[in-house]
């Protein structure tokens, strides 16, 4: 049982890292209507900046915040320069240029930051556990990341329904040509809302970068699962994106912990230890092309909302 | 978009003597020429490299006929590539080591694979079927990686090529080349047979308007699941042929940056024209191969010229030399 609890809190951390790769997908995905594959560099990106950035000033909360900076200025210079042309293009276009971008990065990570991995450690006070009930003892670290990016969503959700940019970007999200043609500068909101996509992204990057070992590549497994996220959710909204992120991040995490035990149970060892793995691992695509064939727009289509 | 006389819609019409067509005449005969190349140079990574071409072109043909004929954008084609393979060297680390058991098996598995993901995928639309596509593709890796019997993450080294009883050696690097080039061009004829058969100008009418084929009587869902499962099969071959060539397969054959590799060499060569996957196969494979000799880090030259391609050249290097723009 305290295992399971430890699994589920698990599950939620993993489910709000996700969320935070989600949200800007989501947003870019349901406004300016780009699938765009370069996102996970932007989480890799945020990684490698707060690693840096951390190691320059000696203090983890400031390279956090200057990577945070950093990844903001990234996303709006990236817009600016190859995402516009590629609005309204067909979504071959979006996959192949931003395939392209992707390559790039990873290519120019290489180049600046070098082929091995990075590592970035945390300020001492976070790398204690604390009981959080009775027996379940908790890293802070992980719980620090929940309640952050609890904290993000909850500005995330005033942002968009309560001030007159959420208000832009959620006209965008249903009718984009007509914000156009009320005299909005759609230019601006879209590099804005792109900007803010590839902030979100490199949080969540800078903020995963002390449990794993920042490394090319992390962000495109990444990139599927919080794609997995956003179509499960329902393209353009917020609010799918993050209870399909937690719904994605409890099913993983405890598909991995539990599946091996239950198979046990029902099938012989050999069979379900070959088994598990890979079961496992398929669950959530099983569940997206569920969602898919059944309820195409996802659970919460934008335009309900 | 009616007009069967548009050299854009009917590619075969297209007046012999264009730039087009010399490019595809050139192209060709080098790689018909590549084994002699490479006998009288004693180079042989040369014809290591253009079978990999070759097979490489074969997939993205089989992508081409459901993406750029059919409309249909599966981001997971590598999927097939790695289950042609799979059933390869899973057949051979059983003990059956016939090619006459290993391909048909290969290609059957393949189509059957196709079946299954068409018939769930074809019911959703634009980037839902992009993502759906690419679901089942990351299913097959995990499944791969599972495997542990046959190497798990890491893979499995086939000893033997497919064996065909004395008739073909594969063995042979000039006679599995030709074998190759031989499949490659068939494949080419097939597919071109097929889009501009009764079938195929179905195939083409739902990419333009599906609506309209539906309300004229045609159920399209059945024409585009035959279309799909031909593609997976034709992939699938490759696959059998991929695992062949490098005596090794592993996941990462299925990963999803594989199949944006594909998609990449044939929006690159030309979408929804019968040699664009081969002309954008043998760029991007050989831009790959020559950018890594002059730089240590190919990716950002690559990259950014797939984006301008992205951005600028629409209907890819087929579509440049056409003189005109697609669309």
């Amino acid at each position: 049982m305290l295992y399971f609890i430890e699994q589920c809190l698990n599950g939620i951390q993993l489910g709000m890292l996700l969320f935070l790769l989600a949200a800007g997908l989501t947003l870019i995905f349901g406004i300016m209507d780009l699938v765009n594959l370069a996102h996970g560099s932007l989480y890799m990106l945020g990684a490698y900046f707060a690693a840096t950035f951390a190691a320059l000033t000696g203090s983890f909360v400031l390279g956090a915040i200057m990577a945070l900076a950093a990844s903001l200025a990234t996303g709006m210079v990236l817009e600016i320069i190859a995402i516009r042309p590629l609005y309204g293009r067909s979504h071959l276009d979006h996959v192949l240029g931003t395939f392209g971008l992707l390559l790039f990065f990873n290519e120019l990570v290489r180049l600046i930051w070098g082929p091995a991995g990075m590592t970035l450690s945390l300020p001492s006070e976070m790398l204690s556990a604390v009981e959080i009930i009775p027996g379940v003892f908790y890293p802070v670290y992980r719980l620090v990341i929940i309640l952050v990016t609890l904290a993000v969503a909850a500005l995330l959700y005033l942002l968009v329904m309560r001030t007159r940019l959420g208000m832009l970007i959620r006209a965008g999200a249903s009718n984009r040509e007509m914000v156009g043609a009320l005299g909005v500068n759609i230019k601006l909101l879209y590099t804005l809302v792109f900007g803010l996509g590839a902030a979100l992204a490199g949080f969540a990057g800078l903020m995963q970068a002390p449990i794993l070992t920042v490394q090319i590549g992390m962000g495109e497994n990444i990139l599927i699962l919080a794609f997995v996220v956003i179509i499960i959710g329902g393209i353009g909204s917020i609010r799918g994106a993050f209870v399909a992120a937690i719904i994605v991040g409890l099913i993983d995490t405890l598909g991995r912990a539990f599946l091996p035990d239950m198979l046990r149970s029902v099938l012989s060892n050999n069979v379900a230890i070959t088994l598990a793995p890979a079961l496992s691992s398929m669950l959530i695509y099983m569940l997206m092309a569920g969602v898919l064939v059944f309820r195409p727009e996802g659970l919460f289509p934008a335009a309900s909302k | 978009m009616t007009a069967r006389g548009d050299p854009l819609l009917n590619p075969l019409r297209v007046a012999w003597l264009n730039p087009r067509a010399a490019l595809v005449a050139v192209l060709l005969a080098v790689l018909g020429l590549i084994p002699l190349y490479a006998a009288l140079t004693g180079d042989t990574f040369a014809i290591t490299l253009f079978t990999r071409v070759l097979i490489m072109a074969l997939a993205a043909v089989s992508l081409d006929l459901i993406m750029g004929y059919g409309g249909m954008v599966s981001f997971g084609h590598a999927a097939y590539l790695g289950i042609g393979g799979y059933a390869v060297g899973i057949l051979w680390k059983e003990g059956f080591a016939s090619g006459f058991v290993q391909w048909p098996v290969a290609i059957g598995v393949a189509a059957l694979f196709a079946l299954v993901v068409g018939a769930l995928s074809l019911r959703t639309r634009g980037v839902y079927f992009i993502m759906i596509t690419l679901a089942f593709a990351q299913m097959a890796y995990y499944v791969a990686i599972g495997l542990e019997r046959y190497g798990g993450d890491d893979g499995l080294t086939i000893r033997t090529r497919s064996q065909f009883g004395g008739l073909i050696d594969l063995n042979n690097r000039t006679l599995f080349y030709y074998l190759c080039f031989v499949i490659l061009l068939m494949s080419i004829y097939l597919v071109s047979r097929i889009v501009n058969s009764r079938f195929g100008l179905v195939i083409q009418g739902s990419r333009s308007n599906e609506r309209r084929m539906r309300a004229i009587g045609f159920p399209t869902f059945r024409y585009k699941l035959v279309c799909f499962v031909i593609a997976g099969a034709l992939c699938g071959l490759a696959g059998a042929l991929l695992a062949n060539h490098t005596n090794f397969i592993s996941p990462s054959m299925m990963y999803w940056t594989r199949s944006g590799d594909l998609m990449v060499m044939v929006v690159l060569g030309g979408m929804g024209t019968p040699f664009g996957p081969l002309i954008g196969t043998v760029t991007f494979l050989l831009l790959e191969e020559v950018l890594s000799r002059v730089t240590e880090y190919p990716g950002l030259v690559l990259g950014p010229a797939l984006l301008l391609v992205a951005i600028y050249l629409h209907g890819g290097i087929a579509g440049l030399l056409e003189g005109r723009r697609n669309g």
